[in-house]
């Protein structure tokens, strides 16, 4: 963000606690002092007056970063994202741009119970007009987060709060950044492609494929989908050509879920290739529970993926 | 002023939007769907916009647009245009929550923009009395640290002497202000509404102080113009409309394939460079 708002004046953050408080989880830590209050701007509990601002500003021009303390708060303002971020360039025939990145925390963290747990990317990828990214490293959080900033059209940027503190190997030059609508294959491997992305992939999935790897013998080729919308169909269906197997792991629900989604534009183009039904890994179909052990349960475990891809392997 | 200051209202956006000099062929095309719409067809009756004259979108949902025009005002602060935003919605929209929010952030942030109802007394078919605890809507802007106040809707000469002074205020950086527009709304709420909920007296009595019968009376009697200048006004007009809504109907519909343009501005995969 710091290195986006040195390049263009036009960037400013907006969010709650994103100024004075320097950040509600430290993210925006220094930029206050950095850029000063007109470009780094606390705002009051609004969330559809401070996300609309957002869109209204990007039409006139600018680049917002428009920072929700978590996208379960975006529930309140719902009509701002869907309607008017995603509508306005097509209700006008393409008269305005609405280059505003959205992000914040999404999903599952830590026992926070129901209201604070949402997965509200289903909610966002089905929306024509929005892109919808979520990162799974430190470095795509630096190179996705560049391009949805530069990007003219409206992105909703999906992190995780049990993700900021990750380490791991961020490139320093000042215009890394990494494509949006490309799937990654993150470890080729020959028997079963693995489709995850954000928090799910770096909670269970990467320890899964280790644990298939070392204790059953199965090779693994692992995608991180990092562009939910558009989605990749691509990168996955050649894949799953190579493989011929498929298990899609994330923590929303399954009925209307995320994976279903991606389950619908794959399974069709890749019938053919198929040895297995794909297999949809997700969690419990409950209110998210805030008792760790429940919590924890309810969510797609190494234990539950292992089994999925075992399954789709016939062993 | 023209050149940057900036208007954007609820679906009620037919008026404002030929105020603002767009072309009634353009407007009848949006409402018939044509591809010489104002939206190329793909925003409809309560989606008017035009960039080149600062129209920023007839928008749908009851009070829906109220924080874009707030970004709007926030915009034209930030790139130090010395524009103002018009922000315009009915009694209706008073009720949703997104009149607060934006409302307050407006007054804290001393954002350029002229909040501005359109009341009409009536929200679809709920009189106003019977949807605002408070009757006198003025007072919904009370609590904001900014000018509230009810002006007479209907009086031409008012309301541009209002606007002025808000303009004028939001333009010196001293913040938003808060204008209720008392008027009437002299048709149903679509063509479906049979108006049930209101006596033809009632309707009536209102027609007298339609606007443009105020004005030009007002005109007459301080000899501006005469009453073969206004007949000729009317008939121009009406000519204005009849040719501009024969044009628009003979206008194509939009190419099937159009439906899939606009939607996104970037080609994707999309990388910077």
């Amino acid at each position: 963000m710091v290195e986006e708002m040195e390049r263009d004046e036009n960037v400013f953050l907006m969010g709650e606690e994103v100024a004075e408080y320097n950040g509600a989880y430290k993210v925006s830590k220094g930029m206050l002092d950095k850029f000063g209050a007109k470009r780094v701007i606390d705002t009051p509990i609004s969330e559809a007056a401070f996300s609309g601002l957002g869109i209204g500003a990007a039409t006139l021009g600018l680049r917002p970063i428009i920072e929700f303390m978590s996208w379960s708060f975006t529930l309140v303002c719902l009509d701002q994202l869907v309607n008017n971020a995603a509508n306005v360039r097509y209700m006008s025939g393409g008269q305005f741009k609405v280059p505003v990145t959205f992000r914040g925390g999404n999903g599952i963290a830590h026992q926070l119970g129901a209201t604070h747990s949402h997965r509200m990317e289903s909610v966002y990828a089905r929306i024509p007009g929005l892109i919808v990214v979520t990162p799974s490293t430190p470095a795509e959080a630096k190179g996705l987060l560049k391009s949805s900033i530069r990007c003219d059209d409206p992105v909703i940027f999906l992190e995780n709060e049990k993700m900021l503190n990750d380490k791991g190997d961020v490139p320093d030059d000042n215009n890394f950044t990494l494509p949006l609508g490309v799937a990654n294959v993150e470890r080729e491997g020959a028997d079963v492609t693995l489709i995850s992305y954000g928090r799910p992939l770096q909670r269970v999935v990467r320890p899964a494929v280790e644990a298939l790897a070392q204790d059953h013998g199965i090779d693994v080729e692992l995608i991180d989908v990092r562009t939910l919308r558009p989605l990749d169909t691509k990168t996955l269906l050649n894949s799953i050509a190579k493989t011929h197997r498929c298990v899609i792991v994330d923590e929303d629900w399954g009925y209307c879920g995320m994976g279903s989604g991606i389950l619908y534009r794959i399974q069709e183009p890749a019938f053919d290739d198929l040895d297995a039904p794909i297999k949809y890994v997700h969690s419990d179909e409950i209110p998210v529970p805030y008792n760790h052990y429940l919590e924890e349960a309810m969510m797609p475990s190494v234990d539950r993926i292992v089994s999925a891809v075992k399954e789709v392997c016939y062993r | 002023q023209k050149d940057k200051d900036k208007l954007i209202n609820g679906y009620r956006c037919h008026g404002h939007s030929l105020a603002l000099g767009m072309s009634p062929r353009a407007c009848f095309a949006e409402l018939f769907g044509k591809s010489t719409g104002c939206s190329k067809g793909k925003g409809g009756s309560m989606h008017f916009f035009d960039a080149s004259v600062g129209n920023c979108g007839g928008h749908g949902i009851v009070g829906g647009h109220l924080p874009l025009g707030l970004g709007l005002a926030f915009a034209q602060a930030y790139q130090k245009t010395g524009g103002v935003t018009f922000c315009l919605f009915g009694d209706g929209a008073i009720n949703q929550g997104t009149h607060n929010e934006a409302l307050n952030m407006a007054s804290l942030m001393k954002a350029p923009v002229i909040w501005i109802v359109e009341n009409n007394g009536v929200a679809m078919g709920t009189q106003v009395a019977r949807h605002s605890a408070d009757k006198d809507l003025a007072e919904r802007g009370s609590g904001y640290n900014m000018p509230h106040r009810n002006i007479d809707g209907n009086d031409v000469d008012t309301v541009i002497a209002e606007m002025t002074e808000a303009a004028n205020r939001a333009r010196a950086g001293e913040g938003p202000s808060y204008l209720v527009a008392n008027t009437y709304r002299f048709r149903g709420h679509s063509m479906s509404d049979a108006m049930a909920y209101r006596s033809k007296e009632e309707a009536e009595a209102a027609k007298l102080r339609d606007p443009i019968t105020l004005y030009s009376a007002r005109l007459k009697q301080k000899g501006i113009v005469s009453d073969e200048q206004i007949e000729t006004m009317l008939e121009e007009v009406a000519a204005q409309v009849s040719e501009a809504t024969a044009q628009a109907e003979a206008d194509p519909n939009p190419p099937l394939d159009d439906r899939f343009n606009d939607v996104l501005a970037e080609q994707y995969p999309y990388q910077p460079e």
